[in-house]
């Protein structure tokens, strides 16, 4: 399995308890459009996340993603920095 | 046909005039249909209140009746006082009803001055620096403190001015959640250890009116290497021993690089200020951009300031007061059955937690129409996405209007349903 498939399956995990709805999680999942997430909820999100890979998502970073492909690609580079 | 010539005789539906699909205005449809629901329930809108006379601190006529005020920041209750509205009136005469002109150029007067200094003997700091508001003091020194390849470390409940002192700026945000000193610790340890960095701190939250664990939290910065910032917009006057702030009371004196603080809660006017002994602070002025490119406050509001800010430094009668009239407060609505932001009274804002905005509208609405103001507050200025109606406490708020405001809110609490 890749690194990028281990990351996608830690990130996947992590959503699971904020997907209310049972969306189908693919790259292209957007965290407002589908999973309808609210500011808090995306917080809340990061933080785990954060924890989860021991990096920082920047304000700044987490601006520019939307999808869960993007998230796991910044990972991925965050924990290569 | 009228005289004017070819023209309807109505004016076109405003739908017609600018395509919806290039109508900016559009994106706030959501808010105005949320409002207008609000508003076909029948209640009367939080957000149009007039004070249409204000008789005292803690006292005004709101559609024609007389309220307690109970959502002012008017912790002090310096509003009123005879010394402080002397001030303005002498200033008014002898120096005009503005300044027209910035800080750096035409608008320092010699009362901008006196404010400064005032601020300087309150805090016992080397440097004062006062701005336009509360808001631009956070919105200048963050964005100007912290530049590209900098980070800026901030409390996930932070108030607005701090997030958008992180926008205006260039440096890399990050956020750590509530008051918790090791999510803290875990975040700075994380980032790169030479960058700059700036942490950002609150003494009072004044959503639920709780304070930072800022003893805990300053170490963990000076661990890491970070400056830190404290914004006691709703401590000054009260907390401490010289009422500087939570920092104060918490014996951090040396260890804060720069407070924040603002005239319109305790000092009872408007403006903004920072204070610091940093030896560089004077900088500042010649680089902040919400310092330099703004109006600079007329010569009343920051001779009231000056005045009122020497005043604070031996109210000490006032202080007691103020925390005697929290307390009855909080236990009383505790005792009422009311879920409240603090287990103890930590602040002068009690705030009641409701289920939802209709909840919180109705027993707001009904205190209303019994004679009480306060602030209801909905996310996401509120924490956790909690509906509040919260309570800020004045020095001269009298035992029987505190006693009235339990009464009011035990009616109103069970006329809701809120409480048994």
């Amino acid at each position: 399995m890749s690194d990028r498939q281990t990351i996608f399956d830690t990130v996947a995990a992590q959503i699971e308890p904020f997907n209310k709805k049972g969306v189908d999680l693919t790259d292209a999942t957007t965290f407002q459009g589908d999973l309808e997430w609210d500011s808090l909820t995306v917080m809340d999100f990061v933080a785990a996340i954060e924890d989860e890979f021991d990096i920082v998502i920047t304000m700044n970073m987490q601006a520019e993603i939307e999808t869960i492909g993007q998230l796991v690609d910044a990972v991925a580079k965050l924990k290569d920095d | 046909m009228t005289e004017t010539g070819l023209q309807a005789e109505t004016l076109p539906p405003l739908a017609a005039t600018v395509a919806p699909e290039r109508d900016l205005m559009s994106k706030f449809d959501g808010l105005i249909a949320e409002r207008q629901a609000l508003m076909d329930s029948g209640v009367i809108d939080p957000f149009a209140i007039v004070m249409e006379e204000v008789r005292s601190p803690t006292e005004a006529v709101i559609k024609g009746r007389e309220t307690i005020l109970l959502g002012t920041y008017n912790y002090m209750g310096m509003t009123f006082d005879p010394d402080v509205i002397a001030a303005g009136k002498a200033a008014l005469d002898r120096f005009g009803s503005g300044t027209n002109g910035s800080r750096m150029l035409n608008g320092t007067f010699r009362d901008h001055m006196e404010a400064e200094a005032a601020l300087r003997d309150f805090y016992g700091t080397t440097g004062a620096i006062v701005f336009s508001t509360g808001y631009m003091a956070n919105l200048g020194m963050i964005s100007t403190l912290v530049g590209k390849g900098e980070y800026v470390i901030l409390d996930a409940d932070s108030h607005a001015s701090i997030y958008d002192g992180c926008k205006q700026g260039v440096a890399e945000i990050v956020r750590f959640r509530h008051n918790s000193v090791e999510d803290l610790d875990r975040r700075l340890g994380r980032l790169p250890k030479d960058a700059g960095k700036l942490v950002v701190l609150e003494g009072v939250y004044s959503m639920l009116g709780d304070v930072a664990p800022l003893k805990e939290m300053v170490a963990v910065a000076k661990k890491h290497g970070a400056m830190v910032l404290s914004d006691e917009a709703h401590s000054m006057g009260f907390y401490g021993p010289n009422g500087r702030g939570v920092y104060e009371a918490q014996g951090l004196e040396g260890d804060v690089d720069f407070v924040v603080g603002t005239f319109s809660k305790s000092v009872g006017t408007v403006g903004g200020f920072c204070v610091s002994n940093h030896p560089k602070f004077e900088a500042i002025r010649l680089a902040c951009r919400p310092y330099i490119f703004t109006a600079s406050l007329p010569p009343s509001v920051v001779a009231t300031a000056a005045a009122s800010i020497r005043k604070l430094m031996t109210a000490h009668e006032k202080r007691a007061r103020l925390w005697d009239n929290a307390r009855t407060l909080h236990a009383g609505l505790k005792a009422l059955g009311f879920k409240l932001g603090t287990e103890t009274c930590d602040s002068a804002i009690v705030a009641v937690i409701l289920e939802d905005q209709e909840q919180a509208v109705a027993i707001w609405q009904t205190l209303l129409e019994n004679g009480l103001y306060v602030n209801v507050a909905r996310p996401p200025a509120t924490p956790a996405g909690t509906f509040l109606l919260r309570c800020s406490i004045c020095a001269e708020h009298s035992p029987a209007q505190i006693q009235a405001v339990l009464d009011k809110f035990a009616a109103a609490g069970r006329a809701t349903g809120t409480i048994d």
